[in-house]
């Protein structure tokens, strides 16, 4: 089943076009890799999908229903999550209330609790600093927190920007096994913005390539990554 | 002894009615950006809200003569239909404009409030007697304090009590602060834009008017312009404490109170006058030396 669709979207800001006719879809429980140089658009993609860019033309479809020009709160209410680039913690708010931020919408209230402790089991960091200020933690921490903020929404699709960014090797690793524990345990669809390759190519899935605005390649990651193409397309050697 | 409680019981007091006014501003900039200056003229209606429409000096008292227990209330909740009103008609439409745009709406909605009044009651100040009992002073150490400034202050406590326990306890409150902080982030995260920012509009006109109150309370009059110096200095002080900065706008609008009640009480006699000058003097003395505001938040960047 088709969790998420867009169809043929653009976005400009003002007499920039950041997308011309991006076309992509994402199955229930699958994970797909956005990749591309900087400025490609990738961001501007999840941005748009949130609602929180306008999109110029085209449509935007969770589970067939249709989200173009809907407010952000209500794409978040169908189950959307994004973790934007930027760490977007509340500085002024503890961790534990970042992380309860989310729950507000969530009809299944008795499970907060629960998945609150699974977050604090899987960061302890999280845990032993739970009355702290959000701005009082270094980049990283926050890189967890603002991770473990969009799973306490219980969504269904998470978009993340960049989750490596900041983040030590060892706690990336360990960031994926969630996400694919979270996949394989509620059909948790992902959607990733990931520079590194190596990283797409090990976890598997889907990949798309975005260059100048537009999917110029897409495939399998295992195989994308071994692809000529995807290189030239960082270096800017390509036909493009 | 005597003379520094009644300062003391003074500075308290006129901090109040100016950490009142901060809050109502606080909010509603935390969670929208705007500066509202028709509060004052909220605040006005309020007093007015309790009046019968006529031009005569003498007010014909209507609503103001409803027992206290329902007088509260109905203000309370005329305010924040009053505020609520404005978001709906006015603000909303400038939700995505530049601040100062949505400042500039807000002084035309101020006029629209002030000539409406004046239209229906005249500039001509009325007489208005509330609580006639307030008005007679309890003893206390040897100093006699009015009784309404010892109400004004329990109640300005009150409310800072039931407003943090709303914001730390409550979803809602929750809610709010995380999209003071950061709104975009807060309605990703499901946090409903309308909601917050109507949340902030109904809970700045009950401080209006409860503001109204005391004034009206305190002056015996109804005047037009009776919110315009609340207004002034409660924007002030949401500046010094920090603009966006909820703790800091209440903090500084008990400063501005205890220094203005400091200086009428310390300066020379025929300085007194100018008492206003030293207070605003030694405000730009504050923002020289801490531009961002005493308080200033982590968040108070602007927004994207």
């Amino acid at each position: 089943m088709t969790a998420l669709a867009v169809d043929d979207i653009t976005v400009s800001y003002g007499r920039l076009t950041a997308l011309r006719g991006v076309t992509l879809k994402v199955d229930e429980g699958e994970i797909l890799f956005v990749t591309g140089p900087n400025g490609a658009g990738k961001s501007t993609l999840l941005n748009a999908i949130a609602g929180v860019v306008p999109t110029g033309s085209g449509s935007i479809a969770i589970d067939g229903a249709k989200i173009t020009g809907a407010a952000p709160e209500d794409i978040a209410r169908r189950g959307f999550s994004l973790v934007p680039e930027g760490r977007n913690v509340f500085g002024a708010l503890t961790i534990e209330e970042n992380l309860k931020v989310g729950t507000g919408m969530r009809a299944d209230r008795r499970k907060i609790a629960d998945d609150l402790d699974q977050v604090y089991q899987e960061f302890p960091m999280l845990a032993e600093r739970r009355h702290t200020p959000a701005g009082m933690l270094s980049g990283g921490q926050q890189q967890m927190l603002v991770i473990g903020r969009a799973l306490m929404a219980a969504p269904r699709i998470m978009a993340i920007d960049e989750p490596s960014l900041g983040l030590a090797p060892k706690i990336i690793d360990q960031v994926y096994e969630i996400l694919l524990r979270l996949r394989a345990q509620r059909k948790l669809t992902l959607l990733i913005v990931e520079q590194s390759s190596t990283r797409a190519m090990m976890t598997g899935g889907r990949m798309v390539l975005i260059r100048g605005g537009r999917i110029v390649l897409e495939g399998p990651a295992a195989e994308m990554v071994r692809d000529d193409r995807l290189k030239q397309s960082y270096f800017g050697f390509g036909d493009h | 002894m005597r003379e520094l409680l009644q300062i003391i019981f003074d500075a308290l007091s006129l901090g109040s009615l100016y950490a009142l006014g901060a809050l109502g501003i606080a909010l509603i900039f935390g969670v929208m950006r705007l500066v509202n200056f028709a509060h004052g003229d909220f605040i006005a209606f309020c007093v007015f809200a309790m009046l019968w429409p006529s031009i005569d000096a003498a007010a014909v008292v209507f609503a103001g003569r409803l027992p206290f227990y329902l007088l509260i209330p109905l203000l309370l909740l005329i305010g924040a239909a009053l505020s609520i009103l404005s978001e709906v008609v006015v603000f909303r439409r400038f939700r995505n404009a530049n601040p100062a745009t949505m400042m500039i709406a807000s002084f035309a909605l101020g006029f629209v409030i002030r000539h409406l009044l004046l239209m229906l009651f005249s500039s001509r100040p009325k007489s208005i007697t509330l609580w006639p009992s307030l008005g007679l002073p309890v003893e206390f150490l040897g100093a006699h304090i009015p009784m309404l400034q010892v109400v004004t202050i329990i109640i300005t406590l009150a409310v800072l009590v039931i407003l943090v326990l709303f914001l730390k306890r409550t979803r809602y409150g929750l809610e709010m602060r995380a999209a003071a902080d950061n709104f975009t982030m807060a309605r990703m995260l499901g946090v409903r834009a309308n909601g917050v920012i109507l949340l902030a509009f109904a809970i700045s006109g009950m401080l209006a008017a409860a503001i109204g109150l005391i004034l009206a309370t305190n002056s015996g009059t109804a005047d037009i312009g009776m919110g315009a110096n609340v207004m002034l200095i409660a924007f002030i002080a949401t500046v010094i404490g920090g603009l966006g900065s909820i703790p800091g706008a209440v903090a500084a609008g008990f400063l501005i109170g205890a220094a203005s009640v400091v200086f009428q009480a310390t300066l020379p006699h025929d300085a007194r006058v100018f008492r206003d000058a030293f207070v605003y003097g030694a405000v730009i003395v504050v923002l020289l030396v801490r531009p961002q505001g005493l308080f200033a938040p982590k968040s108070a960047k602007q927004r994207v």
